[in-house]
């Protein structure tokens, strides 16, 4: 049936055809993965939120939810601030190196303005909220003040730095944000957003 | 292509093919389905059908699955997470342009692939049983269109249900209750709503691929019968093989291939350029939510429901009870079904029947499209008295058939398929 | 292979008659003006965007539509935003009016209704003729009455803009016997800020941007369309010449 086919004329068909097919199929499959991406929704309600920091007393905290995650903001004291410094030995990621945060916050205090500490409330282990240890020796002998996860124990200090030892394996996660206006921070945005 | 080696499946194979065939009849089942299954040669352009069907089947059946990831089921949110997936979920208006599309693309698909029975007599033996699973899947496919059409919650899918629901009110004795049960409510509800999402996305689409398998399982079974109406079985060659038969792959692949890209073409067309199909497959009054309070000023059923609704309008109450309309409407469903053993003619195809059996069908063609033309026209005027002259001519067309069908002489069938070679 | 061809030219022809039938019912009811909006034109849109935030949005809501969308579509820097948005809304807020609901029903009988999808469920043609129809009527509690929607609950918002139609009234015998006292035509009555073109074409932008918030994705499908087919066809050319090869073998 087959001894005048040409052969070549037969292949270059079926492969510029499967070629066109499956740029197509690509093409086709491409909007429905899309779709999974969040949408105008989804942006919308997971906008940069305003807090208002000019209540915030020294020591205190205020939580914020962002994304349907916790914001912290802690207003640290200057004994807070100082106390910062005493334990690089015992962090596991004192310089913030492996760490997640803006350019802005990659130094000592982990902050634009030391005083003002904004850290997502989300413990790098495997997602619990940590809780708020501020009282020096509240954990355990010798404890700085800081913050405890209560699933699985993880440390870490005042500028949300992890120790060493515990399962958590990074600092917690400092979300961008700016300050805008007086006494307001935005979080969700390093732009100053006038808002 | 098939591999040399799956012509003796008992040669043991190596590799990943070999592993799986000895556990799964993969091979066997490709040989079967698709390598030697031996399809006659002389398809012509009403053969494009079945495989554009079962593409449509797909298409809908995944851009549904898309949609389900978006959609609320409840009277307070459905209309707007429709607008939500239309705007703000990304490329979610093509999908359920896709999917509103679809509906109506398998409806033409299928009522063109049910034309192309009737006139080559697909339906008759041994395509009996292949014929009613057939009509099984279309009676399914419209209970899956019609409750797929109250899920946007617009003021048609409301008053389209409404209507549709009442039409079991006219049961004697047991309609009121039957048509409280069916809804779960005393009205169209978000508890309506609520089940008719369930076997919208469930249920019936799981009817549907099973009935659609077994459609497929007995296509093969009975081998498929072509525009002559010769079984090339009859004919076989020293190989066993039908000698008018041709391997369906590469052969129908590439022909319906060909034909996927035309339909794909013009599919693609109306979802990019006339989504709401004129009015026809997006009604206008579905883009205001469900009102209770306000029916729709011209209320009709989507365009693929208008003749058995023209035929339920035609038929007018008496002895006190409007049920007869109902039977007539569920009747002429029921006739199709009953084509095989209506159809008297010795010959299969139209090509070699006689005069009379021609006129008849193209009498039908025309009878169904002008029903479902009226179905859409607002009962005023000239429209009622038409609609009844051709639920006339829908109801002759079946329950005159034994006789027409042997009347005239009939040609004489030949015993190989006609075909010209290109 | 005669009869084939009939078959198709009669299934065809049905359908086609079908079509333009069905097209056609939906045209019924009082006589409309074409609106001639062009869903295209980004200059006419915008003008419709700050006619409709200026004149409708004070007590119609568009609660699908995003500020920022329309921004992205429309070229308006987002920027700008602000100076059209009420105070407080912020950019991926959805067009809310101001006015509760409930006042509205107060004030104009039923609260109005929202208009992000008028232009798909009425139709371009209806807002535009509505838009122009508004003629003085004292029986009326807002002093005004429209020939595409008798009895309107809506004052004319932008009879500054247009001027006061007056109605001529003419007599006919009714289907009861009875004389009829029906609006013939409108005529110009007390001149508005635009002329009559003018005021037009102001209606025009701003249908036009309803029909833009109807589907904001509109423009795009259509251009995106465009492409699709080309490639389908590219892809039905190959598959119609492979087709063919592998059916030289079939004799």
């Amino acid at each position: 049936m087959s001894e005048q086919v040409d052969l070549g004329r037969r292949k270059l068909l079926t492969a510029a055809t499967a070629a066109t097919g499956a740029i197509g199929a690509g093409l086709a499959v491409s909007p429905f993965l899309a779709s999974w991406k969040p949408s105008a929704r989804a942006k919308a309600l997971g906008a940069p939120v305003e807090i208002d920091i000019s209540k915030l007393e020294a020591g205190a905290m205020i939580k914020v939810e962002w994304r349907g995650k916790p914001v912290w903001v802690v207003r640290r004291t200057p004994e807070m601030l100082g106390g910062l410094s005493q334990h690089d030995a015992l962090l596991l990621d004192p310089g913030s190196d492996g760490s997640k945060q803006p350019a802005f916050a990659k130094n000592a205090a982990r902050a634009v303005k030391p005083e003002y500490f904004v850290v997502l409330g989300v413990c790098t282990h495997l997602g619990c909220s940590p809780m708020s240890k501020f009282t020096v020796g509240e954990v355990e002998a010798g404890w700085p003040g800081g913050f405890y996860c209560p699933c699985h124990g993880s440390k870490f200090d005042l500028a949300g730095r992890v120790f060493k030892g515990v399962p958590a394996p990074s600092n917690l996660e400092v979300p961008p944000y700016a300050f805008v206006g007086e006494g307001k921070i935005i979080v969700g945005t390093e732009g100053a957003q006038a808002a | 292509m098939a591999s040399t080696e799956s012509h003796n499946a008992s040669k043991p194979q190596g590799g990943l093919n070999g592993w799986i065939n000895a556990r799964f009849p993969l091979d066997k089942m490709l040989r079967e389905h698709i390598t030697e299954y031996y399809a006659p040669k002389n398809f012509n352009f009403w053969y494009y059908f079945g495989s554009l069907a079962l593409f449509v089947l797909i298409l809908q059946l995944v851009t549904g699955i898309f949609l389900t990831m978006n959609y609320k089921p409840s009277a307070t949110e459905a209309f707007g997470a429709v607008e939500y997936i239309m705007r703000d979920v990304e490329w979610g208006w093509l999908i359920r342009y896709l999917h509103s599309t679809g509906a109506s693309a398998f409806f033409i698909v299928i009522y063109l692939h049910m034309f192309r029975a009737l006139l080559y007599g697909s339906y008759k033996a041994p395509r009996e049983l292949l014929w009613l699973l057939g009509m099984a899947i279309y009676l399914a496919l419209m209970a899956e269109a019609f409750m797929g059409y109250l899920l946007p919650w617009g003021n048609m899918s409301f008053w389209g249900a409404q209507v549709i629901v009442s039409l079991f009110g006219t049961i004697p004795v047991i309609g009121d209750g039957l048509v409280e049960w069916i809804r779960g409510d005393y009205y169209i509800s978000d508890i309506t709503l609520n089940r008719f999402f369930a076997l919208h996305v469930v249920a019936l689409p799981l009817v549907l691929v099973f009935l659609v398998a077994a459609h497929v399982l007995a296509l093969h079974e009975v081998g498929s019968n072509n525009p002559d109406g010769v079984e090339i079985k009859k004919t076989k060659g020293a190989d066993g093989k039908p000698l008018d038969g041709i391997p369906f792959h590469p052969y129908y692949t590439v022909k319906d291939l060909f034909g996927l890209g035309v339909f794909l073409t013009i599919f693609c067309g109306i979802v990019f350029f006339k989504p709401d199909g004129w009015g026809m497959f997006l009604e206008a009054p579905n883009f205001e939510p469900a009102n209770p309070m306000q029916t729709p000023p011209h209320i009709a059923p989507v365009w693929y429901f208008t003749p058995f609704y023209a035929i339920l309008r035609a038929v007018p109450s008496f002895l006190g009870t409007q049920i007869w309309g109902v039977i007539a409407m569920f009747g002429a469903i029921v006739l199709l079904a009953l084509l095989p053993w209506l159809d008297r003619s010795p010959v299969k195809s139209m090509r070699y029947r006689g005069w009379v059996p021609k006129l008849a069908l193209a009498v039908f063609a025309v009878t169904f499209v002008m029903l479902g033309y009226l179905g859409l026209k607002p009962a005023t005027g000239i429209f009622p008295l038409l609609a009844r002259v051709f639920t006339v001519l829908y109801f002759a067309y079946f329950l005159l058939m034994p006789w027409w069908s042997r009347m005239g002489a009939t040609k004489p069938v030949p015993e190989r398929v006609t075909y010209d070679a290109h | 292979m005669h009869i084939k061809k009939t078959w198709l030219v009669a299934v065809a022809a049905g359908l086609m008659t079908t079509m333009t039938h069905g097209a056609l019912a939906s045209s019924e009811g009082p006589h409309l003006a074409s609106a001639g909006n062009d869903i295209f034109s980004q200059a006419s849109l915008q003008r419709g965007a700050r006619n409709f935030v200026g004149y409708c949005l004070g007590c119609h809501s568009a609660k699908y539509v995003r500020w920022n969308r329309v921004a992205a579509d429309l070229g308006i820097p987002e920027a700008d935003l602000k100076s059209i948005q009420f105070t407080g809304q912020r950019p991926f807020d959805t067009m809310v009016s101001g006015m509760p609901p409930e006042a509205a029903k107060r004030w104009f009988g039923n609260a109005p209704p929202d208009m992000s999808l008028l232009a798909r469920a009425r139709g371009t043609d209806y807002i535009y003729s509505y838009l122009m129809s508004f003629y003085a009527d004292d029986s009326r509690p807002h002093g005004v009455n429209n020939l595409v929607l008798p009895g309107t609950a809506m004052p004319h918002v932008l009879a500054g803009l247009q001027g006061l139609q007056q109605p001529v009234y003419a007599t006919h015998t009714g289907e009861d016997g009875k004389p009829q006292s029906v609006v013939e035509k409108l005529e110009a009555g007390d001149a508005g800020q635009l002329a009559p073109e003018q005021y037009a074409s102001f209606v025009r932008d701003t249908v036009n941007f309803i029909e833009y918030i109807g589907e904001p994705v509109q423009a795009k499908r259509r251009t995106l369309g465009v492409w699709v087919v080309l490639f389908l066809l590219v892809f039905t050319a190959f598959a119609y010449l492979l087709k063919q090869e592998y059916w030289k073998d079939v004799k």
